[in-house]
């Protein structure tokens, strides 16, 4: 079991095992509401999308130098 | 104005081909300004987004469109207004492409496109509100199945 802790601002959003979101639709003080969007049995894993996509985006720029002629053959 | 590139050496680069992403991209905000390049070959659907504060900052991106037949996105309305869109026909879609060593694992981002409004040059990469399309979209693969699809919808024309 593993346990983790995000933090997340209003319209922030996180996605879960491609099938479901969880938005921060709201937050008032302590009180956070929280949109899912999810089948109703489903195998959960959190993820944070940015987070994702900037690592994404980092490992895109660390492509070497490559013909892209020759990236389909 | 003239930029030593990762990929390209110095090349010079055509100041109104600049492309403003005032948000820079995730992982890269501080860096805003970027060129499409593409490698001699216009046919091919890659091409280089080039950044123009760093020369050694550049992706290899893909037209997603010309690898997956049915990509089928809804442009957000934050694209729409930040890059103040007029016309579907103004919009480049380009998926950003990691190219490992081995090249026939290539992924494209097919769940966060740069959205560029050519009009304007202006751009920024979306997060899709759709659960429908993946950060790591096999390159070689899909364009396997699309052949296949393609070979199994000829077969039936034949009979």
């Amino acid at each position: 079991m593993q346990v983790l802790v995000l933090t997340r601002k209003k319209n922030e959003s996180i996605i879960i095992n491609d099938n479901i979101e969880i938005t921060i639709v709201d937050v008032q003080g302590e009180q956070v509401r929280i949109g899912i969007n999810a089948p109703k049995s489903v195998s959960i894993y959190r993820k944070e999308i940015f987070l994702e996509i900037q690592a994404e985006n980092k490992k895109a720029a660390e492509v070497k130098n490559v013909d892209l002629k020759d990236l389909l053959k | 104005m003239l930029l030593k590139t990762k990929h390209f050496g110095e090349i010079n680069i055509d100041e109104t081909k600049i492309i403003d992403f005032k948000d820079g991209i995730p992982g890269f905000e501080n860096l805003k300004r970027y060129v499409v390049l593409y490698d001699g070959d216009e046919t091919s659907p890659f091409r280089w987004l080039q950044n123009v504060d760093d020369g050694q900052l550049a992706f290899a991106v893909v037209n997603p469109f010309l690898i997956l037949k049915d990509y089928d996105i809804e442009i957000p309305g934050e694209a729409v207004e930040g890059l103040d869109i007029e016309k579907i026909e103004d919009v480049m879609v380009l998926s950003i492409v990691v190219v490992p060593e081995d090249i026939s694992k290539m992924t494209m981002n097919l769940k966060a496109p740069v959205i560029i409004n050519t009009k304007n040059n202006k751009g920024m990469q979306v997060v899709l509100d759709t659960d429908r399309y993946s950060v790591r979209h096999y390159i070689v693969e899909e364009l396997r199945r699309q052949e296949v699809n393609a070979g199994a919808c000829s077969d039936k024309k034949e009979k």
